[in-house]
C-alpha cells in the first residue's frame, strides 16, 4: 500500500509511540482488505471508553493500557496524545445517571466515568450515543469518515452522502490519531452506485412499516446496494433511521438510495449510474405482512418491559412518548425505558417531556441500550419495542420473547401490560 | 489420504496448521460469538455452541455489528483464536477482525474453500506463499 511522505514519518515515529502504531495498525489493515492508499479523515466516531466488566482487566493498568491495547492493537502501553481529528465517543454500556436502575456495579460506574475524563482530555467528544448526526456530527456530501456503528453508518453514506466503511475499535482509535483510513469501499465513488431495484407496490408511512421495510430489504440483499422506487410518503429523519438500521441488522447493508430523497440520485438511472440492477425485488402486502411476523419473537402476550429508542430517540420522538403517556399509568408489572441522546434528553427535560414519562412511571435512558449494555430490569421475560433492531437482536442476546410493533402498540402494553399488536 | 493444495492472497501473514472447521454461513462477531470461549452463539448459526478455538476456521465471512474486529480481538487476549482463517467475502470488519487477531488469514482462493475444505480435513496454511494444503480426513 502506498504510502505519503507524511504517513511514512509518522510511521517512523517522527511524531510519538501513540502515532507510530495507529499508522502500523492502519498499514496492516490496508493491506488485508488490498487498498491501494490512504484518504484523509477529520470525522471519527468510534468506540473508546471503557464501561463492560471484560475491560476491567485491562483498565486496572491504566487508560493509556485500554487504548493501545483495544484501539491500536499494540502489544506496548503507548502514551496516548490529544486526537488529531475531530472525534466522537459512540453509543457505551452504562448511563452515568441511571446506572443503578441499569444494575451496574459502582466501580464499574466509576471505571466508565475515570475513562470519560481520561478521553475526554484527549479531545473525544463524549457523545455516547448511536446517533452522532443527531447531536451535532452531521458530515456534508463527499466528507470521508471513519464511524463504527451499522446504524449511523448507513446514515452517514445513504442520508447525508458522506463517505464510510464500517470500521471497528482498532480503526477508529488509528484514525483518530492520524486521520487517516484506507481508500477502499464506500470511500470510491465507484462503489456507491446501486446494485438491487426494491419496487413499492404498497403505501409505507409511519415508522414502524419503515422498520419493516428495512428488515425485509436487507434480507433480501444482504450486503448490497437498495435502491428504492415508488416511495409513497416523503419519508424524515427518524423514519430513515429506523428503516436504514433495520437494513443493518438483517442483512448487512451499508448504502441505499432513495431516488429524489437521498442526495446521491436524483432519479433511479443516476442511482444505478453504469449499471444496472442485477435484481428486482417487489414488495406488496405480502411481503410486509411475513416481514411483520419474523419480527415477532413471542408466544406470551403478558408483557414486563417496553424498549424504546433504538436507535436513540429524536427530540420528535420523546414529545410524541410523552404526549401518549400523559395522565397515564404504566401497569405495576412492566417496566418501560426510552433511550435517547443525553444532548436530547437535555431539551427533553427543559420540554417537561421527560417530568410526564417519569409521572407515568418511565424511565429515560441516555448513554446506552439493553442490547449494548446487556442490561434491563432484573427478571424480564417478555419485552415490546417499536424497533426493528431491538427485535432482532434482543431475543438472541439476552434470551428473552420479543414483540415489535408501532410506538402506538407499544405505550398501549406499558399501559395495560398485555401486548395487543397487530398487523395493521 | 489425499490432499489437495489451493492457491490465494494473503490476508494476513504467517504459518499455522490444523483441524478445519468449515460453515457456510458468515459469523457474527459482537452478539454471534462468546469471547471467553471462542464459541459461536448465534441462535440459529449452524455452528452454535461449537467452539472454534486451535481451528483452521473457513467460512464465508463477517456479518454484523461493528463490534466484530473487538469481539475476535479478545478472542486472542483470552486464548482462544482460531489459528487461521480462510474466508471469500472481504469486507472491512473481516480484514479488521483478522489484522487484530494476528492469525493467517487468506481469500480470492483459487478453488471454494467452503467446497473443498470439509470439517475435520487437516489443513496447512502459508499465507505468506500464499497456498493452503489440505489433508482429507476421509479417503
Amino acid at each position: 500500500m502506498y504510502l505519503t511522505d507524511y504517513e511514512k514519518s509518522l510511521l517512523n515515529g517522527d511524531q510519538g509511540p501513540a502515532k507510530a502504531r495507529a499508522m502500523d495498525l492502519l498499514q496492516r489493515y490496508g493491506e488485508a482488505l488490498g487498498a491501494e492508499r490512504l484518504v484523509e479523515t477529520a470525522n471519527v466516531a468510534g468506540a473508546f471508553n471503557a464501561s463492560t466488566p471484560s475491560i476491567a482487566p485491562i483498565a486496572a493498568k491504566g487508560f493509556h493500557r485500554v487504548y493501545s491495547e483495544l484501539n491500536l492493537d499494540s502489544d506496548d502501553t503507548v502514551d496516548i496524545p490529544h486526537m488529531a481529528v475531530p472525534t466522537c465517543q459512540l453509543i457505551t454500556g452504562i448511563d452515568n445517571d441511571n446506572w443503578k436502575l441499569q444494575g451496574v456495579d459502582p466501580e464499574l460506574a466509576r471505571m466508565q466515568r475515570e475513562s470519560e475524563k481520561f478521553l475526554g482530555k484527549r479531545g473525544v467528544n463524549l457523545m455516547a450515543t448511536c446517533t452522532p448526526y443527531q447531536v451535532g456530527n452531521v458530515p456534508v456530501l463527499g466528507e470521508h469518515c471513519a464511524w463504527m456503528e451499522s446504524s449511523a453508518v448507513i446514515y452517514c453514506n445513504s442520508v447525508l452522502g458522506a463517505r464510510t466503511n464500517v470500521e471497528g475499535k482498532e480503526s477508529t482509535g488509528a484514525a483518530a490519531l492520524t486521520g487517516r483510513i484506507p481508500y477502499w469501499g464506500y470511500h470510491l465513488p465507484e462503489n456507491r452506485f446501486g446494485s438491487h431495484l426494491i419496487e413499492l407496490d404498497i403505501e409505507v408511512d409511519d415508522m414502524a412499516d419503515w422498520g419493516v421495510l428495512g428488515y425485509f430489504i436487507g434480507g433480501e440483499v444482504e450486503e448490497n446496494i437498495p435502491v428504492l422506487n415508488g416511495i409513497s410518503h416523503q419519508p424524515n429523519l427518524v423514519k430513515l433511521k429506523h428503516f436504514g438500521a433495520a437494513a443493518a441488522s438483517s442483512g448487512g447493508v451499508e448504502m441505499y438510495h432513495i431516488p429524489g430523497v437521498t442526495p446521491e440520485a436524483r432519479s433511479v438511472a443516476e442511482a444505478f449510474g453504469p449499471k444496472r440492477a442485477v435484481r428486482t425485488i417487489r414488495y406488496g402486502a405480502r411481503e410486509r405482512l411475513a416481514t411483520y411476523e419474523r419480527l415477532q419473537n413471542a408466544t406470551d402476550r403478558k408483557v414486563d418491559f417496553i424498549m424504546l429508542g433504538c436507535p436513540h430517540a429524536s427530540i420528535e420522538q420523546m414529545a410524541l412518548i410523552a404526549h401518549m403517556l400523559e395522565g397515564k399509568r404504566i401497569h405495576a408489572d412492566v417496566a418501560l425505558w426510552v433511550h435517547t441522546p443525553r444532548a436530547i434528553r437535555q431539551i427533553a427535560e427543559r420540554s417537561g417531556y421527560c417530568e410526564i414519562i417519569e409521572a407515568a412511571g418511565g424511565v429515560v435512558m441516555s448513554d446506552t441500550c439493553p442490547a449494548i449494555s446487556r442490561r434491563m430490569p432484573p427478571g424480564v421475560r417478555v419485552i415490546a419495542t417499536d424497533s426493528a433492531k431491538q427485535a432482532h437482536y434482543l431475543p438472541a442476546i439476552t434470551k428473552v420473547q420479543g414483540w415489535f410493533g408501532t410506538v402506538s402498540d407499544c405505550i398501549n402494553a406499558a399501559v395495560t401490560g398485555e401486548w395487543q399488536g397487530v398487523a395493521g | 489420504m489425499s490432499t489437495l493444495t489451493l492457491t490465494g492472497r494473503k490476508v494476513v501473514g504467517g504459518k499455522a496448521a490444523g483441524e478445519a472447521m468449515v460453515t457456510s454461513q458468515t459469523i457474527s462477531g459482537w452478539g454471534g460469538i462468546n469471547e471467553s470461549t471462542g464459541t459461536v452463539i448465534e441462535l440459529q448459526h449452524e455452528l452454535r455452541d461449537q467452539s472454534f478455538a486451535g481451528k483452521i476456521l473457513v467460512f464465508p465471512g463477517a456479518k454484523g455489528s461493528s463490534g466484530w474486529s473487538a469481539y475476535f480481538h479478545m478472542t486472542r487476549i483470552n486464548g482462544v483464536a482460531p489459528a487461521a482463517m480462510i474466508f471469500t467475502r472481504m469486507t472491512t470488519k473481516i480484514a479488521l477482525g483478522a489484522v487484530v487477531t494476528r492469525v493467517p488469514a487468506m481469500t480470492d482462493c483459487d478453488q471454494d474453500p467452503l467446497t473443498v475444505i470439509e470439517t475435520g480435513d487437516w489443513v496447512e496454511i502459508d499465507a505468506d506463499a500464499g497456498t493452503i494444503t489440505v489433508t482429507k480426513r476421509k479417503g
